[in-house]
């Protein structure tokens, strides 16, 4: 049963440590099925942290509040100081009326406006101390913003990092409630891309997002509520730019997207072509095709260049555009505001503060704008780890679970069947019985089910219809953990985790000795190679496993099976790529931990075929013919052809008439044409 | 590194780059010049309530931001222009080398290695040569061009200069500095997590089976309480600089007002040139920041800089002859004279003194136990590697003077992982042979007993292969890749460990069917399973590294222990009788 592991894993999007989801683009925004509904599930994650999540809303409210006010005052300085130079113009010792009037009667009559609107003494110069106490104000506003916003900022990272852990604590749990059916039924690749990658995205989206859209919203309203405060009618001057730059901005930015992901498509193909010609490099070279493969390289890494430059120049755009729609709004309010200071009808320092106002009100836009693509690609990451969540769990185990009374290892199966797909049978009213002690072997071709048959005394599946029975219990009422603590299961695929030789020996009882782990180690021929090993049995199987051979690897795999002494033992002898000499050790390595217990063998080697107490021979599912290897050689039926198309010598068409080592294999289905199962 | 690679891959893009650097200077110009003709209309336009010179220094100031807006559009056209295409040309030059490289540099990197230095490396450094072409160019000139216009308007506030833009500095590269080892080791926590995550369900059944669920969950728990740690201590960095900028920013503001109207109250400055100065400060305070955070990527850039020069200063071992041998007079002939191989540096030889000689319609079987140099052997022949004593020779000629496209055209290689190409079947079987006819694919896929599942699909040769040949089982690969090889019809088959996914019965057919298809070459097999050879003419014992026993299976089990010893391993003596 084995399906295809390697499937393609979706690319991360990674992103740096700054967080660049500006000018680099990048990749294609993923779509969100559901848009509303999975934002509104991933916020109600934060739900357990709400108490600080209010306090995040406050503080933010505050420094955005305080920084919005801060040019006002700054302003207001400004205007002291101008009201300070146009006084000390004036002669000593007249009020302000009287040079208000004397400007006018001088026919000056704006600047009299302007003198008339300003708090000034003439004659007299700066006021420094109210300057002071105002620049004081200011920078005590400023400090206090800074450090709330940074308050909320601290909080709100405490927040997205523990929903964050919560969320992959649930996913983790959440796989070791699935059944096995679920694994199987979608590439690895993709599942490992569910639980890493877009839990990685999601922490980044709710971190970037989070913080900036309260921030950046409340900014922009903030500042439009002090912007009609100072002078409505620059407000509105202002405010004709916003739809302009979103004009703008939208208009380059569809573009430009449509540009990005052409240059990620691009940067696909040409990085798929870089694995394949390096990857089959001795291909590329002895089969004569390295021109073609430079030449298929140049022209896409042509169509890259071209595609990325298209994607950089227009996505570049935006910000000299945008930098142009904000000088537009900077000249017209210096001009229209020069006027109105001019005509006495606002304050120099309201023009100052409004230019500022109007800078502080583009970047939130653009920000909250950027944000939506973030946003997009977290929910969608979001969506696709809720499906896991969501995904039918096993059945739990029995709250009164059976225990069997005694351990001896017999296990039988009472019309048993099961099927992967509902509309392709695979097993069909299968019964056996496996005495205590005794070895049962399993033959039969590629894709007979002989894997299903042992998955299902695991209790890896549910049947469909029968019961398999443990010394007289049935599997299904008893606890998964206990059913399976009887077992030992040597499996094709000898995964051993990312730690030291002692750890995945000790996987298999975690309570082991020294003593006993090196025991095991003695008896399954593990010791002999470690010890030759620079570290011992302190050695680190890295994620290749590459400072341990193949053959090495599965007698690990047999030592940790030997070390939790099962009273039952499911092996599967299938070995790649073996070289000779750790193939004889294998072999007896499995005939040790065989002693003595009941054992389902999935055979490949004759010798263990041959002592077996039982064989089964599986054809399409079924239990075709059981029984002993004398029996079933004397019944000439299935296992005697499959005998002689696996274990005889192999015979050259044109000596076919001449038996060699037996006899020919005549008649039976040839072993290759077997239907293969994937 | 860095500005080795990049001053020989920028040289080609000079004009363009100093275009940037031109049109960012004017650019930069056109926008300091703003504040100024700002304090222009406070000065000469508001202080005097002369409306006339308000409205055309605005009209003046709209040109000039028109002129800044057409100056750095056509910065980032260059800009991007020369960036990508320093990429392009960097990626080709990888490229290029990598694929002239001999079986020992690839070896010697790594085949994923190399990809990652093509791809992402280049993409990396590429990336900081966008920034610099768009941001970190303008920001020196933005610096300098605004502390002049900041010191005509006046030199005696120039001081606050001196004091803000370090303090900027140093705030935000001190909290950086702390931030990058941070987001580091939170990388590296990242990828445990993964890993955990990716052991646990690609290991699923062996967790299960030994009931080890509680301790993966541990496992997986600390993993994750460690990352979460290290990302609230980043986060928290982070969430520091934003105010602290805002801070510095702001509070410079404050200290220009304040000792500026000292200065317009005794008549020095005027007010309009103090709001200039402001503008000026802010700028400059702005363009400093952005280069703080661009020239982390610095460091970055210079690693991956490394790894690429590394590639593009190896040279392949195996070169080309100077004056190649071009034709070949007899046919169907290896032979190999006392061949040693030898890794520079390393203590002994993989191979040493191995000499036999195969003809045109005999198959050479070499087998041995893993390590003994099997796989090296057989990558003499194409020159995958050079031998390091004695000569490998096709057809009485030396492969070291041969033309390399001639030897090659007579090799059909199946390496020991069956790699395909994607595309489709008909693409993969055609690669050694673009003009096979169809009914050529069919004959081979038949000896490679691949014609029934290739018949089985529904769109039977044109079936879609993925990269690798992933979406085919291991023994359909292999099958696939002898095909590609038979497609070629050369008159040397090398077969490393071509049967090892084939059942025995496959196994068997396929061998009967290729005694006849390869008549008339050569064939070397390499093998684990005695059965796969048994009738081959030679079989070439290995035992690290030197022949152990040549000769034919019964010879050798009468001559050689070493042989017995391989045979008794696999077969019984009643397989055998």
């Amino acid at each position: 049963m084995t399906r295809p592991t390697t499937a393609p894993i979706r690319p991360a999007p990674r992103r740096g440590p700054l967080g660049g989801h500006g000018f680099m683009g990048g990749m294609p925004v993923e779509k969100s099925m559901n848009f509303g509904p999975s934002a509104r599930r991933l916020l109600g994650r934060l739900r357990p942290h709400r108490i600080p999540l209010i306090g995040v809303i406050l503080l933010a409210v505050g420094s955005v509040g305080l920084s919005v006010i801060g040019p006002k005052v700054l302003g207001h300085a400004t205007d002291i100081i101008f009201a300070g130079l146009i006084g000390k113009q004036l002669p000593p010792g007249t009020t302000q009326e009287q040079a208000v009037a004397g400007a006018r009667a001088a026919g000056n009559d704006t600047f009299a406006d302007m003198l008339a609107r300003m708090d000034l003494v003439p004659g007299v110069g700066i006021d420094f101390p109210r300057l002071g106490w105002v620049l004081a104000l200011a920078a005590a506003l400023f400090l206090a913003a800074s450090l709330l916003s940074w308050l909320q900022g601290h909080l709100l990272t405490g927040i997205v990092q523990r929903s964050v852990r919560q969320l992959r604590t649930d996913v983790e749990a959440k796989l070791n409630r699935l059944p096995l059916s679920y694994f199987d039924a979608q590439p690895r690749g993709e599942l490992l891309s569910r639980v890493t990658n877009d839990i990685d995205n999601i922490a980044q989206s709710l971190q970037q997002t989070l913080s900036q859209l309260l921030s950046s919203l409340l900014t922009v309203v903030g500042v439009l509520v002090m912007m009609f405060v100072i002078s409505p009618l620059l407000a509105v001057v202002a405010l004709v730019t916003v739809p302009l730059s979103i004009l703008v901005t939208q208009r380059i930015a569809k573009r430009s997207q449509k540009q990005f992901v052409a240059q990620w498509q691009h940067t696909g193909a040409l990085n798929g072509q870089i694995e394949e010609a390096f990857t089959g490099h001795e291909l590329v070279k002895v089969f004569g095709r390295q021109r073609e493969v430079e030449a298929a390289f140049a022209a896409k890494n042509e169509e890259l260049f071209r595609a990325s430059f298209a994607a950089q120049f227009v996505s570049g755009i935006i910000m000299p555009a945008m930098m142009f729609i904000g000088n537009l709004s900077y000249v017209a309010i210096a001009v229209i505001g020069g006027l109105r200071v001019a005509s006495g009808s606002m304050s120099l320092g309201d023009v100052q503060a409004f230019i500022q106002y109007s800078r502080f009100f583009t970047q939130p836009l653009t920000q909250l704008a950027s944000m939506a693509n973030l946003l997009q690609s977290g929910v969608a990451s979001a969506e696709r780890v809720f499906e896991v969540l969501d995904a039918p769990e096993q059945s739990p185990d029995p709250v009164e679970p059976a225990r069997p009374t005694q351990r001896r290892g017999r296990v039988e199966f009472e019309g048993v069947s099961f099927r992967y797909a509902p509309d392709k049978p695979l097993i069909e009213d299968l019964s056996l019985v496996a005495e205590p002690g005794h070895t049962v072997a399993i033959v039969g071709p590629t894709g007979a089910g002989k894997t299903t048959l042992v998955n299902l005394i695991m209790r890896f599946y549910e049947l469909d219809a029968g019961r398999i029975t443990l010394d007289g219990v049935d599997i299904a009422t008893m606890r998964r953990d206990e059913l399976r603590g009887q077992i030992g299961m040597v499996l094709q695929d000898t995964w051993l985790f990312g730690g030291t030789i002692r750890d995945n020996i000790a996987y298999g009882n975690p309570d082991a000795t020294e003593e006993q782990i090196i025991a095991a180690a003695k008896a399954t021929f593990v010791d002999r190679f470690v010890r030759s090993l620079p570290d011992g049995y302190d050695t680190v199987i890295d994620e290749e496993g590459s400072n341990v051979s193949a053959g090495e690897k599965q007698l690990i795999t047999i030592a940790r099976a030997f070390l939790s002494n099962p009273s039952l033992l499911i092996l599967d002898e299938a070995t790649s790529s073996v070289d000779t000499r750790t193939e004889v050790l294998l072999q007896r390595a499995m005939a040790a931990l065989r002693a003595d217990r009941t054992s389902f063998v999935i055979a490949h080697r004759l010798s263990t075929i041959r002592d077996a107490d039982l064989i089964l021979v599986m054809e399409n599912g079924r239990i075709v013919e059981q029984g002993t290897h004398a029996e079933l050689l004397a019944a000439e039926g299935a296992y005697h052809r499959l005998y002689h198309a696996q274990f005889s010598q192999p015979v050259v068409e044109e000596e076919a008439a001449v038996p060699v080592g037996g006899v020919p294999g005549v008649g039976g289905p040839p072993f290759g044409a077997m239907p293969r199962q994937r | 590194m860095l500005t080795r690679l990049l001053r020989t891959y920028l040289r080609p893009y000079v004009w363009p780059l100093a275009a940037v650097v031109l049109l960012q200077l004017v650019g930069t110009i056109a926008m300091l010049y703003l504040p100024s003709l700002n304090a222009d209309i406070i000065d000469h336009g508001i202080a005097r309530g002369d409306t006339g010179y308000i409205v055309r220094t605005g009209g003046w100031m709209l040109l000039v931001s028109a002129v800044q807006m057409a100056c750095s559009i056509a910065a980032v056209y260059y800009g991007a222009r020369t960036a990508m295409g320093f990429g392009r040309d960097v990626r080709a030059a990888i490229f290029h080398r990598v694929i002239r490289y001999s079986g020992r540099e690839v070896g010697q990197f790594g085949a994923p290695s190399l990809i990652t230095r093509n791809t992402n490396d280049v993409q990396q450094v590429q990336m900081l040569v966008v920034v610099t072409c768009t941001m970190l160019v303008s920001a020196p000139i933005m610096c300098v061009g605004g502390v002049i216009m900041a010191l005509r308007e006046d030199i005696g506030l120039a001081w606050l200069m001196a004091v803000c833009v370090p303090v900027l500095v140093l705030s935000i590269g001190l909290v950086i500095m702390r931030m990058v080892p941070q987001f580091r080791l939170m990388q590296t926590r990242i990828d445990t997590v993964n890993r955990v995550l990716r052991e646990q369900i690609s290991g699923i059944r062996v967790v299960r089976a030994f009931v080890r669920e509680p301790y993966e969950m541990r496992r997986f728990d600390d993993a994750n309480r460690d990352l979460t740690e290290t990302a609230l201590r980043a986060g928290r960095l982070m969430a520091v600089v934003f105010p602290i900028v805002m801070l510095v920013l702001n509070l410079s503001s404050i200290a220009v007002l304040w000792f500026g109207a000292a200065r317009v109250d005794s008549g020095e400055i005027q007010i309009g040139a103090l709001t200039a100065f402001l503008s000026y400060l802010m700028q400059i305070l702005m363009s400093v920041m952005m280069a703080t955070f661009m020239v982390i990527m610095v460091p970055r850039a210079a690693v991956c800089a490394e790894r690429i020069v590394e590639v593009l200063d190896t040279d392949t071992t195996v070169v080309p002859p100077r004056q190649p041998v071009t034709e070949l007079s007899r046919r169907g002939e290896l032979e190999l004279r006392n061949v040693r191989f030898q890794y520079p540096g390393a203590a002994d030889p993989v191979l040493r003194d191995i000499s036999f000689t195969a003809r045109a319609g005999q198959t050479i079987a070499i087998i041995g136990s893993t390590g003994s140099g099997k796989t090296t052997l057989l990558s003499l022949v194409p020159r995958l590697f050079d031998v390091t004593g004695g000569a490998v020779y096709v057809d009485g000629v030396d492969v070291r003077d041969l033309d390399p496209d001639l030897l090659w055209s007579r090799i059909g290689l199946v390496p020991q992982r069956p790699y395909l190409f994607s595309g489709t079947i008909a693409s993969n079987l055609r690669y050694g042979r673009p003009d096979a006819t169809d009914e050529e694919l069919w004959t081979s896929l038949e000896i490679a007993q691949a014609r029934d599942f290739v018949e089985a699909l529904p769109e039977g040769l044109n079936a879609p292969v993925a990269q690798g040949g992933t979406n085919l089982s291991g023994g359909q690969r292999q099958r696939l890749a002898i095909a590609r090889a038979l497609v070629r019809r050369p008159e040397i088959y090398l077969f490393d460990d071509s049967f090892s996914a084939l059942d025995l019965g496959t196994d068997a057919r396929l061998r009967a069917a290729l005694r006849p298809a390869t008549a008339d070459a050569v064939v070397v097999i390499v093998a684990q399973r005695v059965s796969t050879i048994l009738d081959a003419d030679q079989i070439v014992v290995l035992e690290n590294g030197a022949v152990a026993g040549i000769g034919r299976h019964d010879e050798l089990l009468d001559t050689c222990p070493t042989y017995r010893e391989i045979v008794d391993s696999q077969l019984t003596v009643e397989a055998l009788s």
